[in-house]
């Protein structure tokens, strides 16, 4: 019963460090039609950033924000330095994007060295909270509740505002978007930026679960990948419902099937690529 | 003398490597509603992605009241005064009708939610549904209500009577009449000749991406010869 409950919990608080990473890929793939490659990088990039900040002293949420500021930064300049420049050439695009990838990697590893860089929880986090006569670890159910009010924030920021209309706009018919007076290219940088915040703050929150290791970019990558799959590109609900379906096959499956891990993990995604390519919450777009 | 609304000087379109249209000269005076008629494929629609930036006219010119746009982007374009309704309406399907409304809201003037929903009663009985869900007729009011919205001076419809049933086309020609009669310059493209000579003033014929006539829609109406030879079916 303890590995249930237990394994549940794990598969919640992964699903909430996913939606983190995956919510701005789904959007940025949405709206852009470029799948950005360089995605698990920034999250990489956002985890030692934190690191680094935390160990000169800056308290873990502030270094979270600041990381994702950094990683917001980065990817701002990349999407308006590089991107941009081949707005079209959707092939050139994604090679760059893994170039990019890349390039974070190599130059994470020169910065920080090959040994895994642990990331502390806050301190008034870590003791276990109990519920129920179980113990659970405080800290995965923090991530768990600040993955559900970014979500929230996120869903009333698209949802609610002239803003996340317009975005929805350029997702649904871009051209027809541009063709109302709506300036797709700006938005495209404002929810680049957000992506790539909300990718840099996910690897700081996922820090004290996962640390910064060389790596940790590509073993989040897929991961976002098949989020966005399942989901369906470019939508909010789409990611946080994808976020937890991958925690939850995930976690069971690496628990119970370890030698299945990756086909549990995949095969799901080659069902909804065949039967519905557009994800459980996908548009059919332009 | 008035400037007019739309000029189009000996526009040249392509797509890819097909020569789409050659030397389309057109004039839209203020005020008034010019039809652009001609068979499916003559190169209607072809002329308004031109004007709203969506193929760039090399060579050729396009002004509106006056200003150069050929070249500019589609976003560039909509703030001078230029709003589409497109062929196949285009409305966003997952937005609400009220999102499809203020996504293009622009500038100060006649046109606000809710005059387009006074001019489209049935568009706020559903203002909180999704857009994808409303029936043809619906989408079509919502297109024209969304390009209204960004307060044009020159309004472009591609086809706004397709596929609607005749009452509602009908309801759609006296739209469009009212709109004129406010003084709103419309370049409308129809394949429904009655409706088109109806509201027009002006009327230009394309066949395969050239000017076969223009003139007074009244002229053009008395001419069967034309009418057949460039509209007619064989």
């Amino acid at each position: 019963m303890q590995f249930w409950i237990i394994q549940t919990l794990n598969s919640l608080a992964m699903g909430g460090l996913l939606f983190l990473l995956s919510a701005g890929f789904s959007l940025i793939f949405g709206l852009m039609r470029i799948p950005n490659l360089a995605h698990g990088g920034l999250f990489m990039l956002g985890a030692y950033v934190g690191a680094m900040c935390m160990q000169w002293g800056v308290p873990f949420w502030l270094a979270a924000i600041a990381a994702g500021l950094a990683v917001g930064a980065l990817g701002t300049v990349l999407e308006g330095g590089l991107l941009r420049r081949m707005a079209g050439n959707e092939q050139g695009q994604v090679l760059i994007t893994l170039g990019i990838s890349f390039i974070i990697a190599d130059l994470c590893l020169l910065t920080w060295g090959g040994d895994p860089v642990p990331l502390d929880a806050p301190r008034m986090l870590r003791p276990p909270v109990f519920l129920a006569g179980f113990a659970f670890p405080g800290y995965r159910l923090a991530v768990l509740a600040f993955a559900l009010i970014v979500a929230l924030g996120l869903w009333l920021l698209l949802e609610r505002t002239r803003l996340g209309a317009m975005i929805r706009a350029g997702v649904d018919d871009r051209l027809m978007a541009r063709s109302v007076g709506i300036r797709v290219s700006r938005l495209f940088s404002a929810v680049f930026f957000l992506g790539a915040f909300l990718a840099g703050l996910g690897g700081v929150i996922g820090g004290p679960i996962l640390s910064a290791y060389p790596g940790l970019d590509t073993d989040m990558l897929p991961l976002a990948l098949v989020v966005v799959i399942l989901g369906g590109v470019g939508s909010l609900p789409g990611a946080l419902v994808g976020s937890f379906l991958v925690g939850i096959i995930y976690n069971f499956g690496t628990a119970l099937f370890p030698d299945f891990a990756y086909v549990i993990l995949f095969l799901p995604m080659v069902v909804m690529l065949v039967v519905k390519p557009s994800g459980l919450f996908g548009r059919v777009t332009r | 003398m008035a400037i007019d609304a739309l000029t189009l000087t000996d526009i040249d379109a392509y797509y890819g490597d097909s020569h789409v249209l050659h030397r389309v000269s057109l004039t839209l005076k203020q005020g008034e509603l010019l039809a652009l008629l001609g068979r499916n494929g003559a190169g209607k629609s072809t002329t308004l992605a031109t004007v709203m930036g969506w193929l760039k006219p090399r060579p050729g010119r396009i002004s509106v009241f006056g200003e150069q746009i050929g070249g500019l982007s589609p976003e560039a374009i909509v703030a001078k005064g230029v709003a589409l309704v497109p062929q196949g309406r285009r409305i966003f399907p997952s937005l609400s009708v009220r999102e499809n409304l203020i996504v293009a809201a622009r500038g100060k003037g006649r046109w606000d939610m809710e005059r387009v929903f006074d001019t489209f009663p049935r568009l706020r009985e559903r203002k909180s549904q999704a857009a994808g869900s409303l029936s043809g007729g619906e989408q079509q009011m919502l297109a024209i209500g969304r390009a209204l919205m960004s307060n044009p001076r020159v309004l472009m419809m591609d086809e706004p009577s397709e596929g609607l049933a005749p009452q509602i086309v009908a309801e759609v020609g006296r739209i469009i009449a009212g709109l004129r009669e406010e003084g709103l310059s419309i370049l409308l493209v129809e394949q429904n000749l009655d409706l088109a000579m109806s509201l027009a003033n002006d009327v230009v014929i394309l066949n395969t991406g050239r000017v076969a006539a223009f003139g007074n829609a009244a002229d053009i109406a008395r001419n069967q010869d034309v009418i057949d030879q460039n509209l007619g079916v064989f």
